[in-house]
């Protein structure tokens, strides 16, 4: 399904003189009209388009929120404070983005799982993959930075804590630390280059999404029976198909997003964020945003030493480690077949791991004491063992279902199967929508 | 030498391999300023000690001052927790070095190694947690030392990491009594 000829023809004369010098509507056309798509997919994969309007939204937000608010410690709490009472909507601008930033990683989230479900990271994706977990990482960065700006009190602590595994590299690390500071604690010169970097990150972001989606577009779209699309029967036009059911999912999406903005607005959220930020006193139980905890979680796992490295290098690798097994994901596993629909036991180990993932997400906001450590560390041990055990071995031992030829045949079968169609009424598949 | 000069390496060779160390250091040169303006700067260097008047405090009593952005806890300790100091057996100890920057970076972690002689009583600690940087809270924990709330680490009544996942023992800086009721960090 790589980019095949074009069939956009201009209609006037003014597209024929664009066409001519800068075809940018034949590659909007291209793209996102005649685009050929699998035309088996499902809602899962409504997300990338979800996560596209929500990256604009929260671009949108977040430069008019810059407009009102100041980066400076005496400053920047009541700045925010005033956004929420004085300026003219405000409290909603405020409350779309922080909760967007939630909802941002909602969509993601399901976006990686729907790929480790479907084997999206398969060749010939790799590339993509890794510029998905490249997006990640700096939503990640952005999404933390971000936080940081009300300066309230887990601003602050969250981000002594999270600089603070920067001091845990041997030798270079109180110089990382204080090069990454700008001073010996989180102070001003550490808001003010947040700031900058959270304003700056999200641009980045959309450049990689732009490879994202250029990456995509040339090797085309994975989708639930993970067979590659074999003939024109196997796709529909991305317009109407697509787009109709990509909107659909942004506003069943956006209807749960508002709910969250409208009734719960705080509920994601930690109050003690609206406690100005203190340097001499540390709230009594210190937790990131929801999205790190899982990570979080890992970090505070390792309580122990092994060999040279210590507990907190330990729980630092650990944690970034973590997220290297995504990049890696491509190369360790060995099944061919991409789809877990036809992998019944990776199916039952995907699903372990969603589970894993929720509990350590869990007791990343529970105290790290008693049995609570104990379960992170066997959590910790899950997660590895899913990406290099479960992975690897799995492609090597288990036994696939049957495959269908094709995606016509896949969506066929089901078709008749599911909704009483006589055996024999095999229509030919140019009359299927 | 002629222009159609083939050995092997010719002036040309030289000359690129020239022309790329040079761009290497030019590209390096230029980069410096942009991660040297990350650095601590001036002013927040020039905060760099503290003069701090101890009078009031009675054995059992702690202040806390800041020094630079950190909170210095300078605290007079009274005898049962010198004494609960000094009992510590050093093979007992997470971390065996003092971490006293008054003293050489190898000094074992005694009780009096992390104080100042003649002024035992008189804890001077850099009050953040070892791990990612919290701020322990004061008698507490298990060792009726210092206590961090974030993960768990628990200290001695000299500031020794005894149990948690912190890796060293609190940090005690430069300081100095310049009377016998004041204090110098830094």
């Amino acid at each position: 399904m790589s980019e095949g000829h074009s069939t956009y023809t201009p209609k006037t004369g003014l597209g024929r003189w664009f066409d001519a010098r800068m075809p940018l509507p034949r590659l909007v056309y291209d793209s996102f009209v005649a685009y050929p798509v699998p035309r088996n997919l499902n809602y899962a994969w409504t997300f990338g388009g979800i996560l596209s309007i929500m990256l604009v939204a929260q671009i949108l937000t977040g430069i008019v929120l810059a407009m009102h608010y100041t980066a400076d410690t005496n400053l920047a709490f009541g700045s925010v404070e005033k956004i929420m009472r004085d300026v003219n909507s405000g409290w909603l601008l405020r409350y779309m983005h922080s909760n967007g930033a939630s909802f941002f990683f909602v969509a993601v989230y399901i976006h990686i799982f729907r790929g480790l479900y479907y084997g999206s990271y398969k060749a010939p994706r790799e590339l993509l993959w890794i510029l998905g977990c490249i997006i990640y990482l700096l939503m990640m960065a952005t999404g933390f930075m971000g936080y940081v700006l009300p300066w309230g009190q887990m601003s602050f602590w969250g981000a002594t804590v999270i600089t603070g595994f920067f001091s845990a590299i041997p030798l270079v690390g109180d110089w990382i630390q204080q090069l990454l500071l700008g001073g010996f604690a989180v102070d001003n010169p550490t808001l003010n280059r947040f700031f900058a970097l959270h304003y700056l990150l999200p641009f980045m972001i959309a450049g990689v999404v732009v490879l994202h989606i250029w990456a995509l577009h040339v090797v085309g779209q994975s989708n639930p029976t993970g067979i590659e699309v074999k003939s024109k029967t196997d796709t529909v036009a991305f317009t109407p198909y697509a787009t109709i059911k990509d909107a659909f999912g942004m506003i069943v999406f956006l209807f749960f997003f508002a709910y969250f903005v409208f009734y719960l607005p705080n509920y994601l959220g930690h109050p003690d964020n609206y406690i100005v930020a203190n340097p001499l006193k540390t709230p009594a139980h210190i937790v990131p945003e929801w999205y790190f905890l899982p990570f979080y979680a890992i970090l505070r796992a390792i309580t122990f030493n092994v060999g040279p490295i210590n507990s907190k290098l330990g729980g630092v690798l650990c944690m970034f480690g973590a997220i290297v097994m995504l990049f890696l994901v491509p190369w360790l596993d060995t099944s061919k077949v991409r789809s877990a629909v036809y992998r019944p036991w990776y199916k039952l180990f995907f699903w372990l791991f969603v589970a894993d993932a929720i509990l350590l997400g869990w007791l990343g906001s529970q105290p790290a004491e008693g049995s609570y450590v104990f379960m992170a560390q066997m959590a910790t041990l899950f997660y590895f063992a899913f990406f290099l055990i479960a992975l690897p071995v799995l492609g090597l031992i288990e036994t696939p279902r049957r495959l269908p030829n094709s995606i016509t045949e896949a969506v066929l079968e089901k078709n008749k199967g599911g909704s009483g169609h006589p055996a024999g009424a095999t229509a030919a598949p140019e009359t299927k929508g | 030498m002629s222009a159609t000069d083939t050995q092997d390496p010719n002036r040309r060779d030289f000359l690129y391999v020239a022309t790329g160390m040079a761009a290497v250091v030019g590209a390096g040169a230029f980069a410096w300023p942009f991660i040297d303006q990350m650095r601590p700067d001036a002013s927040t260097l020039a905060l760099a000690s503290v003069e701090v008047d101890v009078a009031s405090l009675t054995p059992g009593m702690s202040l806390i001052v800041k020094w630079r952005g950190k909170p210095v806890v300078v605290r007079n300790r009274t005898e049962q927790e010198m004494k609960d100091g000094e009992a510590v057996n050093l093979a007992d100890l997470k971390d065996p070095i003092a971490r006293n920057a008054n003293l050489p970076s190898d000094a074992p972690a005694t009780d009096a190694n992390r104080t100042t002689p003649g002024k035992e009583a008189w804890m001077v600690m850099v009050q953040v947690c070892t791990h990612l940087g919290c701020i322990p809270l004061g008698q507490e924990g298990d060792f009726g030392g210092w206590f961090c709330p974030c993960h768990g680490s628990q200290y001695d009544t000299a500031g020794r990491i005894r149990k948690g996942p912190a890796p060293e023992n609190m940090a005690v800086p430069v300081f100095k009594f310049i009377s016998d009721t004041k204090i110098l960090i830094g």
